[in-house]
C-alpha cells in the first residue's frame, strides 16, 4: 500500500516535470522514425517481418528511456535529502524500491503503448496476428522492467543522477554484448552465456511472435535479482 | 568536566518506567571513526530536551540513531518502549523527524506535500484531511498551502518541515537545528512552534546555540565527542559555573570624566568579596562622567554590588547579569572560552593521524570531513 503512495507520487513527478515527458516525446520520435524507415517505401518487406524489425527496433527506445527515467529515482531523493522523509517512515525498503519501481516502470509501459499505433496499422493494412503483436508488446515490457531495475539499482548506488545512468550503463553494456563473448567461447560456456544475455537470444522469440515459458522467467529473474540488490544497498546504508 | 551533582545521562526523577527515549551505552561508527558512544540517557515522556553540542559532536548522528535512519553500532535505544532496531517501523511510525535540511519535494504544494507524507505514516485516509489541515493551522502555513515549495521562504520551508514531522501525530518530535539560516524574528516564531508541541509531544531540539536551547527547552544534554557530558537545566549550568557569571554595569558620577568615574567604580568594588576581576569598557551611554564596567564574580553578588556603589556616592544606571551562556557552555566542554570544539577536535585528529598513520592520503582526509555530525 504504502508502495503504491510512493509511485503515485513519483509518477506524479514524471508527469509535473519537463524531463518525463522529454524522454517520452523523444524516444516516441525515435520510434516513429525507425518505423518509417524500416517500413519504407523502397523496401519490400512482408508485414511480419516489418512487425519484428519494429519490435527490434523499439527495444533500443525502450531501453534508453529506462535508464533514464530510472537514474533519478534514489539518485536525486538521495541528492535533494528528501530520502530522509522515505527512510523515516514506517516503510519497508522493499515498498520503497517497489514503489519507484512500479513508477517507472509504468512510464516505459506507457512509453511502449504509445506506440501502438504502428502495429495496429501493420495489422488493419498487413497480415499480421494481433497474438504475434501481444507478445511482442510483452517481450518489450519485459525488457523495459528489467532495465528499469538495472537504472533503479544504478540510482541506488549513486549520489548524482548523471552517475547513477552511467553505472546503469555499465551494467548494462555488458549484458547486452554478452551473445558476442558467447561466440568467442567453446561449448557449455558459450551457452551459458547467450542465455545470460538480456536483448540477443532471450529477446528474439518475443520479436517472432512467439511466447516461450523460460525467457518470460528470466527476464522476471533480471528484474527481481536488481530491486533485491537495490533494496540491500538502502538496507546496508542504515548500518553504515 | 562533568560537574558534581549532575550524573551524566541520567537523573534519578526521569525513571525508565514513564521514558519515552532510554539510550543505553549506545555508539555509533562511521567506519572505524566512533562518531558516539557511549551514551547513555533517558528522556521522559512531555520534556523539551534540548540536545547542545558543538559541530561534530555527535548531534545528528544520535538524532538520526532516535528517528531511525540510521542504526546503531552497539547498544540499546527504545522508543516509546520499542527498540529501534529490532521493531524500526513500529518506532518511526511513533517518531516525527525534521532533519537540519528539510525533506521537501519542490514540486508539490505544501497541502499536498503534507498529505504524502500523513499516507506515508500510516494515517488513514478518513483523517488525512483534518490532520493536514491541523497541522497547516499550528505550523501556520496555511496561508501557502496550495502554493509549491519551491517557491517558499527559507522559513516557510522550516514550517513546512516541522508540519511534516507532527502531521501523523507522533509520541515523540525530533528536530535537528530548526533554527538553521532563519531572520531573528523567524526565530522568535520558531521558538514558538517549538514551544507549541510541547505537551502533546515529546520534543527533542538540537543546536549548537546555547541561547537557543535554553529559551525553548525544560533540560539541556551536553553532547561532547560523541558523549553526553552534562545533562540539567539552564539554571542549574549557570550555578554549576558561576565562575563564568559577568555584572554588567553602566555608573554615573556628578561632575567627572567617564575615567575619574571608572576609577571610583572599581575602587569601591575592588575589596568586596566575591568580586575576582573588573573591567572597564567603552561607556554605554554618551554623557559626561558616565562608565560602564564588567564585573567578573565567583558568586552572585549582585546586591552587595548595589549597595557598594551607591555608598561610593555612584548612580547606577544599570546593573545587570551577563549570561554569557556560549562562553558558559565552551568551559563546560573545557574550552576556557579560548578555543572552539572544532579546533580542538582538528588538533586531537591530527595529533591521532600522525601516530596512527603517518601519511594519510587526501581521500580519507575528504572523506572523514563529509560524514555527518
Amino acid at each position: 500500500m504504502r508502495a503504491l503512495t510512493i509511485a503515485r507520487r513519483e509518477l506524479y513527478a514524471y508527469l509535473r516535470s519537463p524531463l518525463g515527458s522529454a524522454i517520452i516525446a523523444a524516444a516516441l520520435l525515435v520510434d516513429g522514425i525507425l518505423f518509417y524507415w524500416q517500413s519504407g517505401i523502397e523496401q519490400k518487406l512482408l508485414s511480419a517481418q516489418v512487425l519484428y524489425q519494429f519490435f527490434y527496433n523499439a527495444s533500443a527506445p525502450t531501453m534508453g528511456a529506462a535508464i533514464l527515467l530510472s537514474m533519478r529515482l534514489l539518485a536525486e531523493e538521495r541528492q535533494s535529502g528528501t530520502i530522509t522523509l522515505l527512510n523515516t517512515a514506517p516503510i519497508r525498503d522493499r515498498d520503497i524500491v517497489a514503489g519507484k519501481f512500479l513508477s517507472a516502470f509504468g512510464m516505459v509501459t506507457l512509453l511502449n503503448l504509445l506506440t501502438f499505433y504502428m502495429p495496429l496499422m501493420l495489422h488493419i493494412r498487413g497480415k499480421v496476428s494481433f497474438g504475434h503483436i501481444i507478445v511482442g508488446y510483452v517481450g518489450l515490457i519485459l525488457l523495459g522492467g528489467a532495465v528499469t531495475a538495472i537504472g533503479l539499482f544504478a540510482s541506488s548506488l549513486a549520489r548524482s543522477q548523471v552517475v547513477a545512468a552511467i553505472i546503469g550503463l555499465v551494467i548494462l553494456a555488458p549484458l547486452l554484448t554478452l551473445w558476442i563473448v558467447a561466440r568467442a567461447v567453446d561449448p557449455p560456456l558459450n551457452s551459458f552465456l547467450m542465455g545470460l544475455a538480456l536483448h540477443h537470444e532471450n529477446y528474439r522469440p518475443f520479436m517472432s511472435g512467439t511466447l516461450q515459458f523460460d525467457r518470460v522467467v528470466y527476464y522476471l529473474m533480471v528484474t527481481y535479482f536488481f530491486l533485491l540488490a537495490a533494496t540491500k544497498v538502502l538496507e546496508a546504508r542504515r548500518w553504515r | 568536566m562533568v560537574t558534581a551533582g549532575s550524573p551524566v545521562g541520567y537523573r534519578a526523577r526521569f525513571i525508565f518506567g514513564n521514558a519515552v527515549i532510554e539510550i543505553q551505552e549506545l555508539y555509533k561508527y562511521y567506519g572505524d571513526r566512533r562518531a558516539i558512544g557511549p551514551l547513555s540517557t533517558s528522556i521522559a515522556q512531555g520534556e523539551v530536551i534540548g540536545l547542545l553540542g558543538l559541530n561534530g559532536a555527535g548531534k545528528t548522528t544520535t538524532l538520526r540513531v532516535l528517528a531511525c535512519d540510521l542504526l546503531p553500532t552497539s547498544g540499546t535505544v527504545r522508543v516509546a518502549g520499542l527498540d529501534v532496531v529490532e521493531r524500526p517501523d513500529d518506532v518511526r511510525a511513533k517518531v516525527g523527524y525534521l532533519p537540519d535540511r528539510p525533506p521537501l519535494y519542490d514540486d508539490m504544494t505544501v497541502r499536498e506535500y503534507l498529505g504524502y507524507a500523513a499516507r506515508l505514516r500510516n494515517v488513514p485516509n478518513g483523517e488525512l484531511k483534518k490532520r493536514v489541515g491541523d497541522v497547516l493551522e499550528l505550523t501556520e502555513v496555511g496561508t501557502v498551502a496550495d502554493q509549491l515549495i519551491g517557491s517558499l521562504s527559507h522559513g516557510y520551508r522550516q514550517r513546512v518541515g516541522i508540519a511534516q514531522s507532527i502531521v501523523h501525530g507522533p509520541e515523540l518530535v525530533v528536530l535537528d537545528e530548526p533554527i538553521s539560516g532563519l531572520d531573528p524574528v523567524q526565530i522568535m516564531e520558531m521558538r514558538e512552534l517549538v514551544r507549541g508541541l510541547r505537551g502533546a509531544h515529546t520534543v527533542v531540539v538540537s543546536s549548537h546555540i546555547l541561547t537557543e536551547i535554553s529559551e525553548t527547552c525544560d533540560r539541556i544534554l551536553v553532547i561532547d565527542e560523541g558523549k553526553i557530558a552534562w545533562s540539567g537545566t539552564e539554571t542549574e549550568l549557570s550555578a554549576t559555573l558561576k565562575q563564568g557569571m559577568r555584572v554588567a554595569l553602566t555608573v554615573r558620577a556628578a561632575g567627572g570624566s567617564s575615567q575619574a568615574t571608572a576609577d571610583q567604580a572599581r575602587a569601591a568594588l575592588g575589596t568586596l568579596d566575591g568580586v575576582r576581576e573588573i573591567e572597564v569598557l567603552e561607556p554605554a551611554e554618551a554623557g559626561d562622567g558616565i562608565a560602564s564596567l564588567r564585573v567578573a564574580v565567583t558568586r552572585d553578588v549582585r546586591d552587595a554590588v548595589g549597595r557598594r556603589l551607591v555608598e561610593a556616592g555612584l548612580g547606577i544606571l544599570e546593573l545587570a547579569r551577563e549570561k554569557e551562556l556560549e562562553s558558559m557552555f565552551l568551559q563546560l566542554l573545557g574550552e576556557g572560552g579560548e578555543q572552539s570544539g572544532r579546533k580542538r577536535r582538528k588538533k586531537k585528529q591530527a595529533e591521532a593521524d600522525a601516530s596512527a598513520a603517518p601519511a594519510p592520503t587526501p581521500v580519507e582526509s575528504s572523506t572523514s570531513s563529509k560524514e555527518p555530525s
